[in-house]
């Protein structure tokens, strides 16, 4: 299928040949299927900042003790040293280090995903500008740290990858869109395999502007609950190798079937409210996949807890699912990770395909009742094939995924 | 092979006011005399918005706006990929400030500016898309890393697509840490099948980094390519301009580059009538 366009709206699908995670539930698979299964939230009240408000956020303990040093030193900050720990997991980096034996590394591209990328190094910096002259501390690393890019060109360094690079950056929705843009990079022949995924961590102007907009809950959010009042913010990486299947792969490898992508074009920082955009990614996904809604055994939703957000996503699936397809956010067991949710969803999805085991939704109480959709509060055993991811961003960045089992 | 056409363009920059008022420049027929930036009113933003909206928004529907309309294509109906090393400068720099004072109150408006897809966002509201938009950054390196994706989609999902650049100066202290030569946008509406607007094709190919990448014979413009990301694509224009077969090489990575072959579907209405030895690269 090299270097050939689509004949439909079909895409080949890939291989998620190998994927790591790091949340506050823990790092690594094993720890973030157990707190799954334990129905576990990790949410907790805020320490990372003297906030003059309070909220819960899912905070990463270690990131303030771990630095990057060596020749990774000009890159420390706390989201490069998430990615870091992430790209540690599970074996992760062994596996891309024998993609790159198989395929060269100019040939496997980073497409990764943040929102706020080092931004908490430059709120430091400028609490710390010269009295006399105002300017920021010499030692301040724009590049490495700061600049959106900052987190690609540290995880090509890492992984000592050579291939085609750039960060996505459309909010909420980062992480998810990237699997979309290795797919088209894969078929395109551009690359034979790529690195996508993500991080972003917790930094003073996400937990301020969140605050500033009324979007974030003082308790940890409940989302789709009657009585939800607003986001929780975590802090996350993860990624995942990406390549066309093979014979390597097992029947319980994860396949990248579907990308479906939209905009809102409704407003800036709020969702159409009948969930226009999020239904189009949603269709768009089912059509790349070939697939029915009815095919689909489970939804992970977007489902941060606002008013207007979850009422516009249920509005959403229940156009398109009805009530028989069981959905959850699991947004209450780390919080909204942002620009990182999108991968940590995916993952969160491959695990409940690997591990027979469909997710539920801790703090949610009582479902909104005047909610449609088949909303799964409480985590139990299921065997799934076939489920779609949702990820929606400031700006009206819409993105859906479908995963399924290889066999 | 990886083959689009080139449908419509849009300029905004330092001297560089609008594509078609800037070809003189861009073909070396006219000096290139740097001025500081001025964005013409977008169609796409009511009067009230336009005030309100932040420079980048201002400057990426403007020439969003300004390739449309030579494309002729619908751009509620069409993909976008906007592409930019970094955000707004004002608004980082008014909330870090913010955050570094003792009552840390953000406006929330501010915030929402200060995603890296502001702009891309404006531009769906505006222009009534549902479509597919991507925001990528790329540092230095954005308007190839832009050009390769919004190649790519255009190709694989057959489908016409928007490409946006842009980039602003940061307010002092970033600036110190972050220094960009002027404000400058440029789109580029690609489509991956011939059409009566295409103006020209490119055939893309990542290479290895090997020899010099093209630059532009004007100094002044030449400054310019290299203080500005999205001013990388300054010798793509120019072969635009002179309308004459090229090879332009652009900066993509410490370790490649992204390779155009230009190919002007047109040779006729050349502008600058210059000689292959004209040609930037």
């Amino acid at each position: 299928m090299s270097g050939t366009a689509r004949s439909d709206s079909a895409m080949s699908p890939l291989a998620l040949s190998d994927f790591s995670v790091v949340t506050s539930l823990g790092a690594g698979r094993a720890r973030t299927i157990d707190a799954l299964r334990a129905g576990r939230s990790a949410l907790a009240p805020c320490t990372f900042d003297a906030l003059p408000f309070p909220t819960c956020v899912g905070e990463i303990a270690d990131l303030d003790v771990h630095s990057l040093d060596g020749e990774m030193a000009g890159f420390d900050c706390r989201n490069n040293r998430l990615a870091a720990m992430a790209l540690q997991q599970d074996g992760f980096a062994d596996s891309v280090a024998a993609a790159r034996e198989r395929y060269g590394s100019d040939r496997i591209g980073v497409f990764v995903g943040t929102s706020t990328s080092g931004l908490l190094q430059t709120e430091t910096a400028y609490r710390r500008r010269d009295p006399a002259t105002g300017r920021l501390p010499p030692e301040f690393d724009y590049v490495r740290t700061h600049n959106t890019y900052s987190l690609a060109r540290f995880v090509r360094a890492a992984l000592g990858l050579a291939g085609p690079a750039f960060v996505m950056s459309t909010a909420c929705a980062a992480t998810a869109k990237v699997f979309g843009s290795a797919a088209r990079m894969i078929a395109a022949g551009v690359c034979d395999a790529a690195v996508v995924g993500g991080a972003d961590t917790l930094c003073a102007t996400t937990l301020f502007g969140f605050h500033a907009l009324g979007v974030m809950a003082d308790e940890p959010c409940r989302p789709f609950d009657a009585g939800r009042c607003g986001i929780s913010i975590g802090e996350a990486a993860s990624f995942a190798l990406m390549e066309r299947p093979s014979d390597r792969h097992g029947a319980d490898t994860i396949l990248l079937a579907g990308v479906g992508e939209s905009s809102d074009a409704y407003h800036m920082s709020s969702p159409h409210p009948d969930g226009i955009g999020a239904r189009l990614a949603m269709e768009r996904a089912l059509a790349a996949a070939g697939l029915d809604p009815l095919a689909i055994d489970y939804i992970n939703l977007h489902g941060t807890a606002t008013p207007v957000g979850d009422a516009a996503e249920d509005h959403a699936v229940f156009d398109l699912f009805g009530a028989a397809t069981p959905c959850s956010s699991t947004k209450g067991f780390a919080g909204h990770t942002l620009g990182a949710s999108g991968a940590i969803e995916a993952v969160f999805c491959a695990l409940g395909i690997q591990h027979d085991f469909l997710p539920g939704s801790p703090h949610t109480r009582a479902v909104d009742p005047a909610f449609k959709s088949q909303y799964v509060r409480e985590g139990r055993q299921a065997r799934l094939n076939r489920v779609i991811s949702n990820s929606f961003g400031f700006g009206g960045a819409n993105c859906s995924l479908v995963l399924v089992r290889a066999a | 092979m990886m083959r689009v056409y080139i449908e419509g363009v849009g300029l905004c920059g330092p001297g560089l006011d609008g594509w078609t008022e800037s070809l003189p420049v861009l073909a070396g027929v006219q000096a290139h005399i740097p001025a500081p930036t001025r964005v013409p009113p977008s169609p796409l933003l009511p009067a009230n918005e336009r005030r309100r909206a932040v420079q980048t928004v201002r400057l990426a529907l403007a020439v969003g706006a300004e390739a449309f309309t030579a494309a002729g294509r619908d751009p509620a109906a069409t993909a976008t990929v906007f592409t930019s090393s970094g955000g707004d400068g004002e608004t980082i720099h008014e909330i870090l400030s913010v955050l570094a004072a003792p009552n840390r109150e953000l406006s929330p408006t501010r915030f929402h500016n200060s995603v890296h897809n502001t702009p891309a966002g404006y531009w769906g509201i505006a222009t009534e898309s549902r479509a597919p938009s991507s925001s990528l950054c790329c540092h230095d390196d954005s308007f190839a890393a832009g050009l390769l994706e919004a190649a790519v989609q255009a190709i694989v999902e057959r489908r016409p697509v928007a490409l946006v650049a842009y980039d602003v100066q940061y307010p002092a202290p970033l600036c110190d840490a972050r220094p960009i030569g002027g404000a400058l946008a440029v789109a580029l509406v690609l489509a991956s099948e011939p059409s009566g607007a295409a103006l020209a094709d490119i055939e893309l190919r990542l290479r290895p980094r090997s020899g010099a990448v093209s630059i532009m014979p004007s100094a002044s413009l030449e400054a310019l390519r290299q203080s500005t990301p999205a001013a990388r694509s300054l010798p793509l224009l120019a072969a635009l301009a002179f309308r004459t077969k090229a090879a332009v090489t652009l900066d993509y990575l410490a370790d490649m580059t992204l390779a155009l072959d230009f190919t002007p579907t047109q040779a006729d209405v050349a502008f600058g009538v210059g000689g292959s030895e004209r040609v930037p690269g």
